[in-house]
């Protein structure tokens, strides 16, 4: 089975997916299905007017003019069929993800203990609060949270991860999907939601659109529509009587061509394509959106509150210097300091271990039998007991107080080294035996790669960041300053993490984050974007308006390019709708007025073959431009970080006066092919 | 263009430059409530007229009061106005016996001046008492212009305020405008008018020989002061039927220049004044540029096209300007004037709402008529009239903003404001109303044929004087294209109709959109926020303009004055 969040290459239109749309470009024809989308509604109305008065006046016209009408309302029919294609080929990505989805939720049985015993029911008759049991091999039958135990879980059905993942219950991975399947170990789930409610369910219905509501901008935006297509509609009706009274009355079919060119049709079939298209972008890189509206939302935002911790920096302080004290030599501390860390598996005593490797090329045989001390919170030391030597590390004033107490004295130098290592937001751990302090392991956060450039462009758009970290002032400044952050938050508890979004909020800022424990979800609801990640507790991911299945809190930086690259498409692609108009208006208008006032040929300043081949080519060009567009509203406008001017100037030149230049290109090469075939 | 034609222009524009930074932060001042030495001789005046109306000039109000508030007292105006002109004949200072106007033309009157229109379906000098001219229809250029200049600076509030519900006090911003900006100016402008050679006097007409012996009589009255704040407060009803080309009103160079200047002072001024109000006068400045662009492109478009002369003339009429010929289409215009002032005049008071003439539009020539039209077809933004230019204008930029804004990647904001469905609802209302009325009016109007017979001439000419007149109405201007007889029952009413609507609609609409703006708190610039303080915004705010409400009208301008032009040239 392929994953439902499998990367396919976004442009390429599969045979099967095109063949979907196109059956559902007809279906959506229902008026009742169109009537969601007011500019392509009102084409479908007055397409079918035009079609009434061009049979009605079939036996009375001349056969050039029928022929003309004929292809010009057939066109008029096609103008829709594309917008609804559009529409239909961005919904069919999200279909077939949902029907790979559709698959995982395979029914599966429930063993529930109800009234003292365990019963075998469907998981589609479990309800809130009911209690399973579930073994290894068994599919979780729907969300919860584990109660008792701890199981290893393969997600991939939901997440594309193939690596399996801890669950246990109390703490932050607590959390079960319905549709994931236990490979180890057994735990007992209390069930979270009910059946159709599921996170699977929401998830299916997101891919598929089914419950896509229209976002605040996209209703402002189609109020603009609407209102630009009445008063076209009154520019139309009011025609009439102004040609008449110039003794040029025109024909019915004529001045719908008119009407259709005229309103912002482009848009108006490329905006919920568009929407769709954002959503699943998110979808492509594992996030599930809640509703369009926090996409939106995440392109306004101005902050974004970024965890220290995964984020910023790997999360595993990592030695990377050794600094002898009190004379002595650097080799005899990193002697020490390898062998009380050979067999020290955390990630601090395995970086050691490579630090010395690389740098000291220090053989790792340890000289005899070897005793280790394991870390006591009693001592706060760890160490290693061998051929004779004790030797110990750990925070200063512990080392400190262990070789006082065998008599030796502390080196003048000491409290310097760990000081300084302290100011450059590293952690010092002290290396000693029983004679003497050796020097210090300087440990320190490694900010990933990359960070300070993307900060750095985050800047250029306007966007602070805030870094949030437990660590004290003095290291989380040394870390901001070094990872090139805006700001941060040290000390930081749920606290003043949601004060902090609360004074961003309250200057009208809007503020992005990610968390992933149930004390960040007060925060992950108060933020505009709370992404909260897979791994974290269920009250996150309800708080949250996004889910990041690949529990990448790096990611909140994509979604804020996602959601402004969605509003830079939109905005655009209504641009080029509405400077695409002039173009129309030197095509129709004076053909429509040509015969009356042959002086109107100057307007003509395409040069197109005759009047009726310039109203039948601005109305083709009118809808094959919904087409060839369709892969810029998927795959959305080119975006790169830059400030708001720089990108504005940009895309006015593209879409603005590039909008009000090629329709003159276009519409001349269609009117030479329309004359060459003679169609019109 | 002769080079005394171009001199003319830089002058005015040089004189503008200098004095709307002045009468700009001064209007700031004022409608802020600022401390000032002025206060000495305004307070009492103002506290006078606040006892005696019984206005708390602490109180503000909502925008919905201010509305209410604006909507009373205009229409009390109307009534009041349609009273004086039914009662004139018993009226006193009537030195003419003048009887009551019939009730349509009444009606039409007193809503062409409440609603700053000033369009003139009669003839000054003859219809008028000089109790009507006075306390009548100058009273009311005063204070239809105190209510444009209120409702920009509410929109302003509006804007610049955060979370508040109110947009200050209509009866405040009334007196306050009329006392502080209105009336010292108007008096200063008449002196100078007077002394520039317009009458001022309360005489009955004096009927004189002339030369070749016919009789002629010499209508006198106080021509200066209403001169003064027909410009001002870009009114436009002139008390002569001739308006600003007759001699008493506008008698040289001079005085032509200087209308042209009074009448662009305070639509200009009120740009900067956005600026000092919201604290940025770089978007005060955007603004600005987009209204002088926009005006200076059309005056100088409509002065090239005038000097050059008209085809219609024929080889028989000397056209080329000489020792002893003035040189271009000098139809309709003053020889004292030339034909390149004379549009220079014409295009500055169809751009601002005033719609005063020193020429007459209908024997312009097809492109020059199409230029005038035009103007007015924009909106009344390019600078517009006193305050409904800058309120047009910054709903426009709104649009702009709302179109373009997207295209930076966040949700439309304009001075940190978020432009939202309720505003774009309200804004689609402002921007496509009047096109709608313009185009429906003209629609049936030019279908009824008894209207048809209102036309002086037929076919495009025809169409473009029926549709200058429902243009020049919908959108306040009140010039006259000349070549209509607009007083008939349907023309009265349909036309007064025109300007009720194409005013009070608008500025309900206008108010609402503040009222709208004023609850939302702001959102903080950024280097991601679209600047709206630019070039670029300028030329984005002159790009929608033109596309989104010119292209309306396309059609109906192709038919008429481009239609026109081109046969002509044909």
């Amino acid at each position: 089975m392929s994953t439902p969040t499998a990367t396919h290459n976004r442009l390429s239109l599969e045979p099967a997916l095109v063949r979907r749309a196109t059956g559902d470009s007809f279906r959506k024809l229902n008026p009742r299905t169109l009537a969601r989308n007011p500019v392509m509604f009102i084409v479908e109305v007055v397409t079918v007017l035009a079609a009434f008065f061009w049979l009605k006046d079939l036996r009375q016209n001349s056969t050039a003019t029928n022929a003309f009408a004929g292809v010009t309302v057939a066109w008029l029919a096609v103008t829709v069929l594309f917008a609804n294609f559009a529409e239909a080929v961005a919904e069919g990505r999200g279909k077939a993800q949902a029907d790979a989805l559709r698959r995982t939720r395979a029914d599966t049985m429930a063993r529930v203990r109800r009234e003292g015993s365990v019963l075998d029911v469907p998981s589609a008759s479990l309800r809130v609060g009911d209690v399973c049991e579930v073994g290894p091999g068994d599919i979780i039958p729907g969300d919860g949270e584990i109660i008792e135990g701890i199981a290893t879980v393969d997600e991939s059905a939901i997440t594309g991860e193939s690596a399996p993942v801890i669950r246990e219950s109390g703490g932050d991975r607590s959390a079960v999907t319905g549709g994931t399947r236990v490979l180890s170990d057994f735990i007992v789930v209390r069930i979270t939601s009910n059946p159709g409610e599921t996170f699977l369910d929401r998830m299916i219905a997101l891919v598929e659109g089914a419950s896509r509501q229209k976002t605040p901008n996209e209703i402002a935006l189609d109020i603009l529509l609407a209102g630009l297509t009445i008063v076209f509609v009154f520019v139309i009706v009011t025609l009439q009587p102004l040609a008449t009274y110039s003794h040029a009355t025109q024909s019915m079919v004529v001045l719908v061509a008119l009407f259709v060119c005229l309103i912002p049709t482009t848009i108006g079939a490329l905006l919920s394509a568009i929407g769709i298209a954002g959503m699943d972008r998110l979808v492509q890189r594992n996030v599930l959106a809640t509703s369009g509206r926090a996409v939106e939302a995440a392109g306004d935002c101005s902050t974004l509150l970024l965890d220290k911790t995964g984020t910023i920096t790997f999360g595993n302080r990592r030695a990377v210097d050794l600094i002898p004290v009190g004379g002595a030599d650097v080799s005899a501390l990193a002697e020490a300091a390898l062998w009380s860390s050979m067999s020290d598996e955390t990630p601090e005593g395995r970086s050691i271990v490579e630090l010395v490797h690389g740098t000291y090329f220090m053989s790792d045989a340890l000289p005899g039998e070897a005793n280790l001390i394991p870390f006591s919170a009693h001592t706060r030391m760890s160490g290693v007991d061998v051929a004779g030597r004790q030797i110990r590390k750990g925070a200063g004033t512990a080392v400190a107080a262990w070789t006082e107490s065998l008599g030796v004295s502390t080196p003048l130098d000491l409290a310097g080294v760990i000081e300084s290592i302290s100011l450059d937001g590293g952690t010092p751990l002290v290396v000693a035996d029983a004679t003497r302090v050796l020097g210090v392991v300087h440990l320190k956060d490694v900010v990933k790669p990359g960070m300070r450039e993307r900060f750095a462009q985050l800047r250029t758009m306007g966007i602070r960041t805030v870094m949030i970290t437990g660590d004290n002032p003095l290291t989380a400044r040394a870390i901001a300053t070094e990872a090139g952050v805006d700001d941060f938050l040290a000390e930081a508890t749920p606290e003043d993490k949601m004060d902090l979004i609360r004074r961003e909020q309250g200057g009208g800022r809007l503020v992005a984050m990610t968390g992933d424990g149930t004390n960040d979800a007060p925060a992950l609801a108060q933020a505009d974007v709370g992404v909260a990640m897979n791994s974290g507790t269920q009250a996150a991911k309800e708080a949250g308006n996004m889910v990041d299945l690949d529990s990448d809190p790096t990611k909140l930086i994509d979604i804020v390019e996602i959601g402004k690259q969605l509003l830079i498409t939109r905005g655009s692609l209504t641009t080029f709708s509405i400077t695409n108009d002039i173009a129309k208006f030197f095509a129709i208008v004076p053909a429509m007025f040509v015969t009356q006032f042959p002086a109107l040929r100057a307007l003509n300043v395409m040069h197109l073959a005759s009047p009726h081949s310039a109203i039948l080519s601005a109305v083709i060009f009118n809808a094959l431009i919904i087409v060839a567009l369709i892969p810029l509203a998927l795959r959305g406008v080119h975006f790169r970080a830059a400030g708001a001017q720089a990108i504005l100037r940009r895309n006015l030149l593209i879409y603005g006066l590039g909008g009000a230049v090629m329709p003159f290109v276009g519409i001349k090469l269609i009117d030479l092919l329309v004359t060459a075939l003679g169609v019109h | 263009m002769s080079g005394n034609d171009v001199l003319q222009f830089l002058v005015l524009v040089a004189a503008l430059a200098v004095a709307v930074p002045f009468m700009g932060s001064y209007m700031a001042r004022v409608y802020s409530g600022s401390v000032s030495r002025l206060d000495r001789v305004f307070r009492p005046v103002e506290n006078l007229l606040y006892r005696v109306s019984g206005v708390d000039s602490q109180s503000e109000q909502s925008w919905r009061s201010y509305a209410t508030s604006l909507l009373g007292f205009s229409g009390a105006s109307v009534l009041l106005l349609y009273g004086i002109q039914r009662l004139q004949g018993l009226l006193p200072l009537n030195p003419g016996h003048t009887g009551a106007l019939s009730s349509p033309l009444a009606w039409n009157t007193a809503v062409s001046f409440v609603t700053n229109t000033n369009w003139q379906n009669y003839s000054g000098e003859s219809a008028m008492s000089l109790l009507t001219q006075m306390a009548g229809l100058t009273v009311q250029n005063f204070l239809s212009a105190a209510v444009g200049i209120g409702v920009a600076v509410a929109l302003i509030r509006g804007l610049t305020r955060s979370r508040t519900g109110t947009l200050g006090s209509f009866w405040v911003d009334l007196v306050r405008g009329t006392v502080r900006v209105l009336i010292p100016i108007a008096v200063l402008a008449a002196l100078v008018l007077a002394a520039n050679g317009v009458i001022q006097n309360l005489s009955a007409p004096h009927v004189v020989q002339t030369v070749a012996g016919a009789h002629q009589s010499l209508p006198g009255g106080a021509i200066a002061s209403q001169e003064a704040i027909k410009d001002l407060g870009t009114n436009g009803g002139g008390p002569f039927n001739a308006n600003s080309a007759h001699p008493f009103e506008n008698p040289n160079g001079f005085t032509n220049l200087f209308e042209i200047w009074l009448l662009l002072l305070i639509p200009f001024s009120l740009a900067w004044t956005f600026g000092v109000m919201s604290g940025r006068r770089r978007q005060g400045a955007a603004v600005l540029t987009a209204m002088t662009l926009l005006w200076a492109g059309s005056a100088l478009t409509a002065m090239a096209l005038e000097a050059h002369g008209n085809p219609l003339l024929g080889a028989g009429v000397t056209q080329h300007a000489s020792a002893t010929v003035v040189g271009g289409n000098m139809t309709g215009k003053e020889v004292r004037f030339g034909a390149a002032p004379s549009a220079l005049f014409n295009t500055s008071a169809t751009a601002t709402s005033t719609g005063s003439v020193d020429s007459m539009g209908d024997s312009y020539t097809a492109l020059g008529g199409g230029v005038l039209l035009v103007n007015m077809m924009f909106g009344e933004v390019s600078p517009g009239g006193v305050g409904s230019g800058l309120y047009g204008m910054l709903i426009l930029a709104l649009l702009s903003v709302f179109i373009a804004g997207l295209m930076v990647g966040r949700t439309p904001e304009y001075l940190g404001k978020k432009i939202q469905a309720a505003e774009m609802k309200l804004v689609a209302i402002y921007i496509l109303l009047v096109p709608l009325f313009v185009l429906v009016a003209t629609a049936i109007a030019i279908s009824i044929p008894s209207v048809r017979a209102s036309l002086l001439n037929h076919g495009a000419h025809g169409l473009s004087e029926m549709v200058y007149a429902f243009t020049s109405t919908s959108n306040n201007n009140g010039s006259a294209f000349a070549g209509l007889n607009g007083n008939t029952m349907f023309l009265n009413t349909a036309l007064g109709l025109c300007m009720l609507f194409g005013r009070f609609a608008l500025i309900v609409a206008a108010l609402a959109i503040a009222g709208s703006l004023g609850r939302k708190a702001a959102v903080p610039d950024s280097a991601g926020t679209l600047p709206t303080d630019t070039p670029l915004f300028a030329t984005l705010l002159i790009g929608v303009t033109v596309i989104v409400v010119g292209l309306t009208y396309f059609p109906v301008v192709t038919l008429g004055p481009i239609v026109e032009h081109l046969i002509t040239h044909a």
